[in-house]
C-alpha cells in the first residue's frame, strides 16, 4: 500500500490516488471516525469539566479572600482556555506534520487525561497551601496545551481518509464533539451531585467527574492505538515529501500565511464568536442577566445540545453538495440579524420585570443563628419567596454576618437570587437557545473540512490549527466576558437595554468576519491531495 | 471584483486603526487600572485586552489590509 501511495503521489495519477486512499470500506472509514470522535469528544468533557465546576474549583483550590490566589484563578480560567490553545496548536501542530498525525492526537489524548485525572488528585488549600492552587493552574496549562493540538490532529486524520465528495459529512462528525464534550460534562456532573447529594459532592464527589476522564482516555487509548497513519501523510512522507520546518513553511512563508489569515478573519473568527454565543452566553445570560435558576439552566443547555447536535451532521452533509462557503456565511448573516430579538424575547421570559406577583402568597422569613467560627457573632439569613401569575417563583436569600465588636467594618450581605420558570417559559426558552445552536451547527459543522482544504498535506496540521484556535479560543473564548463587561457597563450607566448591549461583541466580529468571507474566500478548490 | 477587493482594503486598514483605539481606550485600559487598583480578575481580563486581543485583531487586519490592497487575494 505504501509503495502505491507514492507511486500515486509521484505520478500524480488520481485515480490511483483515490485507490490508495479510498481504497477502504465505509465501515474502515467509520471506525476512523468513531475512534477519532470519541477521543476528541473526550479531550472537550475533559477541558469543560474544569468550566462547569469553576465555581467549586475556586473554593477548594483559590480562597477569594487571598488576593493572590484569586489571581492564580482567573488566570487558570482565562490563561489555559484562551491563550494556551494556540501555543498547542503550533506545539503539536509542527509535531503532526513531521512525526505523524496519529502519533500526534495520541500523545495530546494521554497529557490532558492525564492533566484532567491528577487535578482531582491534587489535595486543597486547606491541606497543602499554595501548592495547589500552584498545581490545578499547571495542569489546567496542560489541559489548553493538550486542546490545541487535539483538534487539527482529529480534523486532519479524518479528512484524509474521507473520499472528497463526503469530506463535509465525514468531518462533521468531530465538529459534534466539542457540543457533546460540554453535553456530557454537565450530565456527568448533574448524576454524580444527584447519586452523592450536594453536600458530599461539594464535600468531595466534585473529584469524580475528574477520575472518570481516565477510564475514559483509558478506552480511547485502546481504540487509537490499532489505528493507521493517515495514508495521505504516509504517502507523502514516504515520497520524502515532509518539511523540517513547519512553522516557517506555515506562516514564514507569504503565499501561505494569506490563507491562514484569510481562514482566521473570514471564518474561524466569526464561528468562534457564534459558537461561544450560542453555548456559553446564552447560559450566563440567563443565569447571571435575568437570575433563572442555575439547575434550570443547564436543564435547558441540556434540552437545547440534544435537539441541536445532529444539525452538525446534516449541515456538513449539505457543504458536500453546495459547499462550505454559502453555509457558513449563512449562519453568520442569519446569527448576526436574529440576536437582538432572540435576547430581548429570552430577557422577556426569564426575567421577572414583566410578571405580575401574587400579593398573598409573599414570604419572608429571617432566621438568626451563632456564626460556627466565632460564637460570639451572628448570621443573620433572610429567605424571600414570591410567585407570580404565570408560575414563576421567586427566591432570595441574603445572608449577613453581624459582628459582636460594633467597631468593626460591617461585611456586606452576600445575596443569592434565583426565579424557577413554570414549563410553558423553561420550553420557549429551550426552543430559543436551540435557534442559536441551529446558527453554531452552521459555521461549525462544515468548517473542518473547509479548513482542511485550504492547506496542503505537508504543512496541514499547523495551519489549520493555528487560525482554528485564535478564532475559536481567544476570539470566542473571550466572548463571554467581554460582553458580560459592555452588559454591567451599560446597566451602571443607566442604559435601559443594557441587557442587549453585550450581543455587540459577537455581531461585530461576526460581521466583519461575514464581509471578509464573502468577498474573499473562493471556496470552489475542495481538493486536498497537494 | 478585484478592484472591489482592493478597495476594501482601505476598510480593513481603517478599522485595525479603530478597533485598537476601542479596545485600549474603552476597555482594556479601564479593566487594567481597575486591575492595579486591586480588582485581580479585573487586571488578567485587562493584560489580555492590551495584550493579547488588541494586537490580534489590529495586527492581523493591518496585515490584511495590507495584503488585499496590494492584490494578494485577486483571482484570475
Amino acid at each position: 500500500m505504501t509503495i502505491l501511495c507514492i507511486y500515486a503521489v509521484k505520478s500524480n495519477c488520481f485515480s490511483l490516488k483515490l485507490f490508495a486512499m479510498f481504497g477502504r470500506s465505509n465501515a474502515a472509514i467509520r471506525k476512523v471516525i468513531g475512534a477519532s470522535s470519541v477521543g476528541t469528544m473526550i479531550e472537550w468533557y475533559d477541558f469543560y469539566i474544569f468550566g462547569s465546576l469553576a465555581p467549586i474549583i475556586s473554593m477548594k483550590f483559590f480562597p477569594q479572600d487571598n488576593p493572590t490566589a484569586a489571581f492564580l484563578s482567573t488566570l487558570a480560567t482565562f490563561a489555559a482556555g484562551f491563550v494556551v490553545r494556540p501555543f498547542g496548536a503550533l506545539f503539536f501542530g509542527r509535531l503532526g506534520d513531521i512525526v505523524g498525525r496519529k502519533h500526534t492526537f495520541m500523545m495530546t489524548l494521554l497529557l490532558m487525561g492525564g492533566a484532567t485525572f491528577l487535578i482531582g488528585c491534587v489535595p486543597g488549600y486547606e491541606t497543602i497551601g499554595f501548592m495547589a492552587p500552584i498545581l490545578v493552574l499547571i495542569l489546567r496549562l496542560l489541559q489548553g496545551l493538550a486542546l490545541g493540538g487535539e483538534y487539527g490532529g482529529a480534523a486532519t486524520y479524518v479528512a484524509e481518509h474521507s473520499p472528497a465528495e463526503r469530506r463535509g459529512y465525514w468531518t462533521s462528525w468531530i465538529q459534534t464533539t466539542a457540543t457533546l464534550g460540554l453535553f456530557t460534562s454537565l450530565l456527568v456532573i448533574m448524576l454524580t451531585k444527584s447519586a452523592l447529594g450536594e453536600k458530599e459532592f461539594s464535600d468531595w464527589g466534585w473529584r469524580i467527574p475528574f477520575w472518570v476522564s481516565i477510564l475514559m482516555i483509558g478506552i480511547s487509548y485502546l481504540i487509537r492505538r490499532n489505528m493507521k497513519e493517515s495514508p495521505m501523510f504516509a504517502a507523502t512522507k514516504a515520497a520524502g515529501e515532509t518539511v523540517s520546518n513547519p512553522l516557517a513553511a506555515s506562516f514564514g512563508n507569504k503565499y501561505n500565511f494569506k490563507y491562514v489569515l484569510l481562514a482566521l478573519l473570514g471564518a474561524t473568527m466569526g464561528q468562534g464568536v457564534i459558537w461561544y454565543t450560542g453555548h456559553y452566553y446564552a447560559m450566563s445570560f440567563l443565569k447571571t442577566d435575568c437570575g433563572v435558576d442555575a439547575l434550570q439552566v443547564e436543564k435547558m443547555m441540556t434540552w437545547a445540545f440534544v435537539f441541536g447536535t445532529p444539525f452538525f451532521v446534516l449541515f456538513g452533509w449539505l457543504s458536500d453538495k453546495v459547499g462550505r462557503k454559502p453555509i457558513m456565511l449563512a449562519g453568520m448573516l442569519i446569527a448576526i440579524l436574529s440576536y437582538f430579538p432572540i435576547y430581548q424575547a429570552m430577557y422577556g421570559l426569564a426575567s421577572n420585570t414583566q410578571r405580575i406577583e401574587i400579593a398573598g402568597k409573599t414570604d419572608v422569613q429571617v432566621l438568626r443563628k451563632a456564626d460556627e467560627k466565632n460564637p460570639a457573632d451572628s448570621v443573620i439569613t433572610t429567605i424571600t419567596h414570591k410567585e407570580f401569575t404565570d408560575g414563576a417563583v421567586f427566591n432570595e436569600t441574603q445572608t449577613l454576618l453581624k459582628s459582636a465588636d460594633t467597631t468593626r467594618e460591617p461585611l456586606p450581605a452576600k445575596i443569592k437570587t434565583a426565579t424557577l420558570l413554570p414549563a410553558t417559559a423553561f420550553w420557549q426558552l429551550v426552543l430559543l437557545i436551540f435557534i442559536q445552536i441551529l446558527f453554531v451547527t452552521m459555521v461549525y459543522g462544515p468548517i473542518a473540512a473547509f479548513l482542511v482544504e485550504m492547506f496542503p498535506t505537508k504543512i496541514r496540521y499547523t495551519s489549520m490549527s493555528l487560525p482554528y484556535h485564535i478564532g475559536n479560543g481567544i476570539f470566542g473564548g473571550l466572548m463571554p466576558a467581554v460582553a458580560t463587561y459592555l452588559a454591567t457597563t451599560a446597566k451602571a450607566g443607566g442604559n435601559p437595554d443594557w441587557f442587549l448591549q453585550g450581543i455587540w461583541y459577537p455581531i461585530i466580529i461576526a460581521g466583519v468576519c461575514f464581509l471578509i468571507g464573502l468577498l474573499y474566500i473562493d471556496g470552489r478548490d475542495n481538493n486536498i491531495d497537494d | 471584483m478585484n478592484k472591489i477587493r482592493r478597495i476594501a482594503g482601505i476598510l480593513w486598514l481603517a478599522m485595525g486603526a479603530a478597533a485598537g483605539y476601542f479596545s485600549i481606550t474603552s476597555i482594556g485600559l479601564p479593566k487594567f487600572n481597575s486591575g492595579l487598583a486591586g480588582n485581580q480578575s479585573d487586571l488578567v481580563f485587562g493584560i489580555i485586552m492590551l495584550f493579547i486581543l488588541t494586537p490580534l485583531i489590529v495586527g492581523s487586519l493591518l496585515i490584511f489590509g495590507y495584503y488585499t490592497l496590494s492584490g494578494e487575494y485577486d483571482r484570475e
